[in-house]
């Protein structure tokens, strides 16, 4: 029943796939992570140690685990959408038992050769997950409010296991996306309605449960300088470095606050400061511009799709994407309490970089397969 | 059928609601754009002012202290090296905490925290405020090695004033100390942890030419204050070496001779250029100890001590001048017309003025003397009877053309100026009518009439020198203010208005004094050819003397306590022919001119010789004085 086309992008075979593969998107997020390369770069005094060099190993293997992801079947990731977030699940909670500490807060998983940041994963699995739900729901099945506790359960079960850690940011980084994965399928508008009044009207009893530095950054946020050598300092800097960048910045590696080491983190969450730095408005703009570009890319892959589950997956992704870039640059430029969120592909860090690309190796993967369709209850169900 | 599913509501709602998404993340990257907008472009100049503040540390560069020398180049303070631990409060989190630290390492005592709290709290907090100064070797290691726990913390080489010859220049060099809060002009070298000020003496007059100028220089630092690089650098001016017309040799020569006496002063001058070649004050004192910081105890012996070591006593001790006040006397007697040379005065050992009665010093009396017997024995009967034929308001118009009676400008603080009496300074200051015994008293130096070493050199160097009013100074150059110029050569003094028949007169006098075998200073006289002297003896009683006393017969030097013995007194020129050189030397309590003070005049003058010889024959002058002396 199914066209003759859609059937056999089913069955392409590998090398098929990848002259399908959107190399235009590729090409985008190498020029991204290009000006993470030389930020980070500069960030090293004009050297490759400690930072630059090692990113872009991790980029590279990154890539090639993007385009595998990009490659394997989209059914495929659509029948271990649970399996995976089981295991993801599992992750966290082993982190939760055996975590070992770090920062005051347990988030890595030490396996011995490489340090798992569960959480990373869950983002990931979540959004495979919600747009497999999804999927198999009619429009009115939406509409009914019992249809929602399930995907309700399986989001705030992560997200509070996350902010139990404590991550908010990563916490958000759930919540945010699944919200809008819930937006996106067709949840009826007024029930946002009553969950944003609900949390609300919860948040000064979910404030209680805050730990104190995190309340902290909310009240240093709220006025940095009443704090100028204390948590409000990260902020003060950060402006001062940005403004003092003006139109045109002081020129790549001569940002004096990032090489004096008045920028605190200047490699990782407050990378696009020093970029901005140097840069200056015009650069920062450039970085802004880049970012859009990769997210329209994102969204037209998304639109293209026949598959609700891969367009639930992809626009999730891209939402995520959004959300990373945006309140990492919010918060370095005061608009938003200081939590500790990357900005995606640029901030020096290898768990974010290779959970990153492997989403995109979703998104791609969504491309190559965007005429492949899966049934409302499943693979079985071609109809 | 695709087509239909493409039509399907899901498909609706979502396509409607991804371009929703797209809108608002479009329009939330617009917030950040507007934003950077606000940071970058509008608040651009406000931030960049704050970066250039955060990363740029002004730093002063303390100017090397110019080095007092003498007049030929020896070197009377220079600077030393010595190593310190200061703190600079900005660049540590709390001071207490990090002296917490470093008192395990130093010990320091709550004195010394409670110092450096208050300069924490007065200075700057980019200013590097001293912990301890002159370290040891150990220290400064112990302090490297526990570098990381210091935040702020520094070694810091400095330089303290070293005075190689002490107490032999103690009162005229002076010494250097911390500013203390009301020598904080702003500039901001005072606030320099390892500045010191001149206290006293030439450190003192001369400080701002040897202070210099502050350098400064840009550093860049980072975030934890380290250093990075240097922007820029503005050179400060050394501070200017001061050259003395003091000869170190003589100085150290008078100093050790005054020093064997409990309590003396002496000043060598140059009569014709006014240049001091000697001035010291006994008892002295060790300056090193106030540049390292002097010990309370030390410094409180020195405070109470009755002899007054801290006082320069050439300058600020005013003493009753006594029979050295006799050529004064003469000259205004000789002026007003009362006197001839010729003329002579009965003296039988007393003269009475109605109740009073004035003793001469020798009981018996010298017998029918004239001017120049008058001098050569200091007769003082001879002088009451001048003194009132002449009046106090003319003699004290004498003393005052010679220098008596008001400072005579030395570049050096803390002179005094003595007091010459009129009759219009008792009514003013007393408010009795003047008494014409007063007179008589003043004929012969005392009563109300002190006077300083250096007013009676200068005065002695008037009357050798033809009557000009020559002024003494301490320094080869013309220093005014922070600027350095040559002198020039030849100075005209003004005339202090004697005849040249009136001087030759009293020269003769004092040349007997010395040189006539019944002179008064007959056994302290030069016998070395061309470089006689001549002079004037001068015992000043401190005490009046009662009548009963003198009928008992008057005590020995010996049985008198030492704060009511004669202040003995000698003033001289040489060589006596052709003077060139006055010297003026008093010992306080000393007992008797001839006795005590004429011997040291006479070794001063006779040591001034040698060192003429040694130097080249007697033409040691200012040329000879190197020009270009080594920074």
């Amino acid at each position: 029943m199914a066209s003759s086309l859609s059937v056999r992008r089913g069955e392409m075979s590998i090398l098929q796939k990848l002259t399908q593969v959107n190399w235009g998107l590729v090409l985008l997020l190498g020029i991204v992570a290009s000006v993470g390369f030389t930020a980070l770069y500069s960030a090293a005094g004009g050297s490759f140690e400690p930072w630059a060099g090692r990113q872009i190993t991790r980029f590279a293997i990154g890539i090639v685990l993007m385009l595998a992801v990009a490659v394997v079947d989209l059914r495929l990731w659509y029948r271990i959408a649970y399996l995976f977030y089981g295991i993801a699940l599992l992750l966290l909670v082993a982190v939760e038992v055996a975590g070992s500490i770090g920062m005051g807060a347990q988030r890595w998983l030490d396996l011995g050769l490489i340090q798992l940041q569960p959480s990373e994963l869950m983002k990931v699995a979540l959004i495979l997950v919600l747009a497999r739900y999804f999927h198999g729901l009619t429009y009115e099945q939406i509409g009914r409010p019992h249809y929602l506790i399930w995907p309700v359960v399986l989001t705030l079960a992560p997200a509070a296991l996350v902010a139990k850690q404590p991550d908010l940011g990563s916490a958000i980084m759930l919540v945010a996306p699944a919200g809008v994965t819930f937006f996106l399928a067709g949840v009826r508008l007024w029930k946002f309605v009553v969950v944003i009044a609900g949390a609300a009207a919860a948040l000064p009893i979910g404030w209680q449960f805050l730990r104190e530095y995190q309340k902290q950054r909310v009240y240093t946020f709220l006025n940095p300088e009443t704090d100028p050598l204390g948590t409000g300092y990260h902020i003060i800097q950060s402006k001062i470095a940005l403004g003092s960048g003006g139109i045109w910045g002081k020129g790549y590696m001569q940002g004096t606050q990032s090489q004096l080491q008045f920028l605190p983190e200047k490699q990782t969450d407050f990378i696009f400061t020093m970029f901005s730095e140097e840069m200056g408005f015009v650069g920062g703009l450039v970085l802004i511009a880049l970012y859009i570009l990769v997210i329209v890319y994102g969204i037209a892959i998304a639109l293209r799709s026949r598959s609700d589950f891969g367009r639930l997956v992809a626009m999730g992704i891209m939402t995520s994407f959004f959300i990373y870039a945006f309140i990492n640059m919010g918060m370095v430029m005061g608009l938003l309490p200081v939590v500790g969120i990357p900005l995606p592909l640029v901030s020096y860090g290898g768990t974010a970089m290779m959970s990153l690309l492997i989403a995109f190796g979703l998104v791609i993967n969504v491309y190559v397969h965007r005429d492949v369709h899966i049934g409302r209850r499943g693979l079985a169900d071609d109809g | 059928m695709s087509a239909l599913k493409r039509e399907n509501p899901r498909t609706k709602v979502f396509n409607r609601r991804a371009a929703l998404l797209l809108g608002g993340q479009l329009g939330l990257f617009g917030v950040l754009a507007a934003r950077m907008y606000y940071l970058q472009v509008i608040e651009s100049e406000k931030y960049k002012v704050l970066a250039e503040e955060n990363r740029i540390n002004l730093r002063l560069i303390a100017p090397p202290r110019g080095r007092v020398l003498d007049r030929y180049g020896e070197v009377l303070a220079l600077n030393e090296l010595n190593y310190r631990v200061v703190v600079t409060p900005e660049q540590t989190g709390s001071v207490v905490q990090t002296l917490d630290v470093i008192s395990n390492i130093l010990s320091l005592t709550d004195g010394e925290r409670r110092r450096i709290m208050r300069e924490v709290a007065r200075k700057r907090r980019f200013l590097p405020i001293t912990i301890r100064d002159n370290l040891s070797w150990e220290e400064v290691a112990r302090i490297a090695v526990n570098a990381q726990d210091l935040p702020g913390v520094a070694i810091d080489s400095g330089s303290s004033r070293f005075y190689p010859y002490g107490p032999d220049l103690a009162h005229l060099v002076g010494y250097v100390a911390p500013p203390s809060e009301s020598d904080l002009t702003g500039d901001p070298l005072l606030e320099l942890p390892d500045f010191r000020i001149g206290r006293t003496g030439i450190e003192r007059n001369y400080d701002l030419a040897l202070r210099g100028r502050a350098g400064n220089s840009q550093i860049e630092v980072n975030a934890a204050g380290r250093p990075i690089r240097e922007l820029a650098r503005l050179e400060g001016e050394p501070g200017h070496d001061v050259a003395l017309t003091i000869d170190l040799h003589v100085q150290r020569m008078v100093a050790r001779r005054l020093a064997q006496e409990e309590s003396a002063a002496a000043v060598l001058m140059d009569i014709h250029t006014g240049e001091v070649l000697a001035l010291a004050s006994s008892p002295s004192y060790d300056t090193n100890q106030f540049s390292k910081g002097i010990p309370v105890a030390l410094w409180n012996s020195l405070r109470t001590d009755h002899r007054k070591p801290l006082n320069n006593k050439a300058i600020d001790g005013q003493f009753a001048p006594g029979s050295t006040f006799k050529m004064i006397t003469a000259i205004a007697a000789l002026e007003a017309g009362v006197i001839s040379p010729e003329q002579r005065v009965a003296c039988r050992g007393w003269v009475e003025l109605g109740d009073a009665r004035f003793h001469c010093w020798k009981r018996g009396g010298h017998g029918h003397v004239d001017l120049n017997e008058s001098i050569k024995y200091s007769c003082d009967v001879f002088f009451y009877e001048i003194a009132r034929r002449t009046g106090i308001d003319k003699i004290a118009e004498v003393a005052r053309r010679f220098g008596l009676g008001q400072t005579v400008g030395i570049d050096m603080p803390g002179e005094k100026a003595g007091l010459i009496p009129t009759r219009a300074w008792k009514r003013a200051t007393i408010g009795q009518p003047w008494a014409q015994g007063e007179t008589l008293v003043a004929g012969i130096g005392q009563g109300y009439i002190t006077a300083t070493p250096l007013q009676l050199a200068v005065m002695t160097a008037r009357l050798a020198n033809g009557g000009h009013a020559v002024i003494p100074r301490l320094t080869l150059d013309q220093i005014n203010e922070r600027t350095v110029t040559e002198r020039p050569q030849q100075v005209k003094w003004p005339s202090c208005g004697v005849s040249p028949q009136i001087l030759s007169l009293i020269q003769r006098g004092m040349r007997d004094v010395v040189n006539d075998p019944r002179g008064t200073a007959f056994k302290a006289r030069i016998t070395e050819p061309d470089w006689a002297m001549a002079g004037k003896t001068g015992t000043a009683q401190v005490r009046r003397i009662t009548e009963e006393e003198r009928r008992n017969g008057l005590r020995k030097p010996e049985q008198v306590p030492w704060r009511e013995r004669d202040h003995a007194l000698f003033v001289a020129y040489a060589p006596v022919d052709e003077p060139r050189y006055a010297v003026a030397v008093v010992v306080e309590h000393g007992g008797g001119g001839s006795t005590v003070a004429a011997p040291i005049a006479r070794d001063i003058l006779t040591e001034m010789r040698r060192r003429e010889r040694e130097r080249g024959d007697g033409t040691t002058r200012v040329a000879e004085r190197p020009r270009d002396r080594p920074l």
